[in-house]
């Protein structure tokens, strides 16, 4: 008898090429999905090589990152070299025999976001993508992580790629999920409790009644942010909520394959008395509505609390840490953060910009309107989200309430497409990283759920989102 | 892939843990791939932090200090090179001319793609990067170090020679410039029976 295994430890041996006896193992890839970023560079090798691609059509590619996101927006990008790299990579997509969501399909989007809506990843692969939020595809039940160019050249040429084997984590989310807390206010409510480094090394399960019972949607937010704590897999089992998701979506299997399928997923979860490097219990009914105040994901606090003071920092380093962070955010320590006027309000990108977190921001929106001062936008996650969301009128909600409604696309979550806020802006994000300038130069970025977003751009300032539901 | 047997030059202390890849290289830069390829990023590496708006020099920020302009090593923090997986910062720091990067811990996919570009991510505990820091800061003022791949050494600014242990996988491969598709691709025949039978096996996986 095999000893308990892990759900990842399930998936890495039977994906396992080669086990290189140091440490590292050669890969099956299942799926690779690419964005205009990496252009025509990246089939460079396989040029001179001379070489088709072992597995075409295991490959997708979206066209999201350097795209504008402004209406009627065509190849031509506002960021120099944008456009090149869409039509670079749209020509070798061609040449390669890759399914292509160019910019005017209706299937074009966010690559995370494109890639289960499609069915285009199922529990059990393996998946990659030149882009860290890979790990959002863990909630799909795969093993799915983030590559360099280089790394996506070797996958290219061979269908495979050599990783290190991580070690095992095990988040459980236990206990009743308070009204107004999403799955963003959950995931980051753990980044900040573990940390912004915890996770080096590690694969991450989320467990635990909590995610059981959240919907596909919730739990690809959850996975999405695990790159935020340095790991590098972060995993939810497959299930009958996963298999209800995924029926009959275009790439999904059909027929005896889907049983097949649905068979092989069954096996897959985590053995009882698998062994876990490191377990962390969170109780979410701990757990409050939470924004970050610093310039890390892992600075969080609850809406209604305070601003780290330094001078109440437990250590030097602590202490010299929260300055740095409150001198570029420009927050006062010790103050509360609910009340900090903001001047852009954005919901958009992989972690939260799929038809659940637009209904659940329109929801609040409805019948109200920003505050004047507020710059405000919507970028949904892909050309269906779009869609759907219009077909439910979410966009006249948006717009009535003084939102921009635009384009498919990554947009201010990586403020690379030309679209940008005013320096030093302070800005309230449904994205993941509030990092330095990630949003523009001087953007001070604030974290939060797509309600949170919405509350704030009424009051045109941080504000609890329990006041408004 | 550039080789990598050893470096020997000026250490510069950057202490800040968590220095992300959006600082390293920010993402306004990143279509540049389309002009120049892999290369031309030194000039736009720690961007943010090195030019003011109006594109000229930062004086406070280290890297514009005369002794550290010509910078080979850096002496970083926790969790280096955590966030995007942009292979462009790795070749903003080697187009820089920074070939080796000593921190405690490294964001995993900017290891990786430090490897495939023969730059050294080189793990040390911080007490030990700290006592470095120190040497070169307050020190004699020396602040030349040496990490020489091949024998295993880390030469400190005060002439100390410690000895290091490197991952034998990746130093084999970064002393030879190994390319990985190539070594990946000496071993095809086996891969492609092994992917014909997992088609067998895994149907339902494969389009
Ligand atoms: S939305 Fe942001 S995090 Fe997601 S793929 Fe685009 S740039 Fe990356």
């Amino acid at each position: 008898m095999t000893a308990p295994r892990t759900l990842v430890e399930k998936i890495w041996a039977d994906h396992e090429i080669r086990d290189f006896g140091n440490g590292y193992s050669l890969l099956h890839v299942d799926r690779n999905v690419m964005h205009d970023l990496l252009g025509a560079l990246v089939f460079e090798p396989l040029d001179r090589m001379g070489r088709k691609l072992p597995f075409p059509n295991q490959h997708l590619i979206s066209m999201d990152h350097g795209v504008d996101t402004d209406p009627g927006r065509g190849d031509e990008t506002k960021i120099p070299g944008g456009k090149e790299g869409v039509q670079g990579l749209r020509r070798k997509g061609k040449e390669y025999g890759i399914e292509n969501y160019d910019i005017g399909d209706v299937r074009q989007g966010i690559v995370h976001v494109v890639a289960p809506e499609q069915g285009f990843v199922l529990p059990g692969q393996t998946l990659v993508c030149g882009d860290s939020h890979t790990t959002t595809i863990g909630g799909m039940g795969a093993l799915a992580w983030g590559l360099g160019l280089t790394e996506i050249e070797h996958v290219l040429a061979t269908q495979t790629v050599t990783v290190e084997k991580p070690k095992h984590m095990r988040i459980w989310f236990d206990g009743k999920v308070n009204p107004g807390v999403t799955p963003k206010d959950m995931i980051l409510h753990v980044i900040g409790k573990i940390g912004a480094k915890a996770g080096n090394g590690y694969a991450v399960e989320y467990a635990g009644p909590a995610i059981r019972s959240m919907p596909v949607e919730g739990r690809l937010t959850i996975c999405n942010m695990a790159i935020e704590m340095a790991v590098r897999f972060g995993i939810i089992q497959g299930d009958e909520v996963t298999a209800e998701y995924l029926k009959g979506r275009p790439f999904a299997p059909k027929g005896a394959l889907w049983d097949q399928a649905l068979a092989y997923w069954r096996t897959l979860g985590s053995d009882d008395g698998a062994k876990w490097d490191r377990e962390v219990q969170i109780d979410c009914s701990a757990i409050t509505p939470s924004i970050t105040w610093g310039t890390s994901p892992q600075d969080v606090v609850a809406v209604d609390g305070l601003v780290p003071d330094p001078a109440k920092a437990e250590s030097a380093d602590r202490r010299a840490y929260i300055e740095r962070a409150l001198k570029y955010s420009g927050l006062e320590g010790g103050k509360p953060i609910a009340g900090n006027k903001i001047d852009v309000a954005f919901i958009g990108s992989c972690t939260n910009a799929r038809l659940s977190d637009l209904r659940r921001a329109a929801a609040i929106l409805k019948g109200k309107k920003k505050a004047a001062h507020v710059t405000a936008w919507v970028v949904p996650g892909s050309g269906l989200v779009k869609r759907d969301a219009e077909a439910e009128g979410l966009d006249r909600i948006f717009k009535d309430a003084g939102f921009e409604w635009r384009e498919p696309g990554c947009s201010m979550c990586v403020a690379l497409g030309g679209d940008k806020f005013p320096p030093g802006s302070r800005a309230i994000s449904s994205t993941n990283r509030n990092f330095e300038n990630r949003q523009g130069p001087g953007v001070r970025t604030h974290l939060a759920s797509p309600e949170m977003v919405a509350a704030a751009a009424i009051a045109g300032a941080i504000t609890d989102v329990r006041k408004v539901l | 892939m550039e080789k990598f047997t050893k470096v020997s030059g000026t250490a510069m202390p950057l202490l800040r843990a968590n220095i992300d890849t959006d600082a390293i290289l920010p993402s306004r830069y990143l279509t540049r791939t389309t002009v120049t390829g892999k290369t031309g990023f030194g000039p736009y590496l720690f961007a943010d932090w090195r030019y003011g708006p109006d594109g000229k020099d930062k004086p406070d920020f280290i890297l514009n200090t005369p002794p550290y302009r010509d910078a080979k090593i850096l002496l970083a923090a926790d969790n280096f090179g955590c966030g995007s997986s942009r292979e462009h910062a790795v070749w903003a720091l080697v187009g820089y001319g920074i070939r080796c990067v000593i921190a405690p811990s490294f964001g995993e996919i900017f290891y990786n793609n430090s490897f495939n570009n023969g730059l050294l991510p080189l793990p040390l505990p911080l007490a030990q990067i700290e006592a470095l820091a120190a040497q070169i800061e307050k020190g004699t003022g020396k602040r030349q170090m040496t990490v020489d791949l091949d024998a295993q050494t880390l030469t400190a600014p005060d002439g100390t020679v410690t000895k290091l242990t490197v991952d034998p996988a990746r130093r084999d491969a970064l002393l030879k410039g190994l390319d990985s598709i190539g070594i990946t691709m000496q071993g095809w025949d086996a891969i492609s029976a092994w992917q014909a039978k997992d088609k067998a096996r895994r149907p339902w996986s494969y389009l």
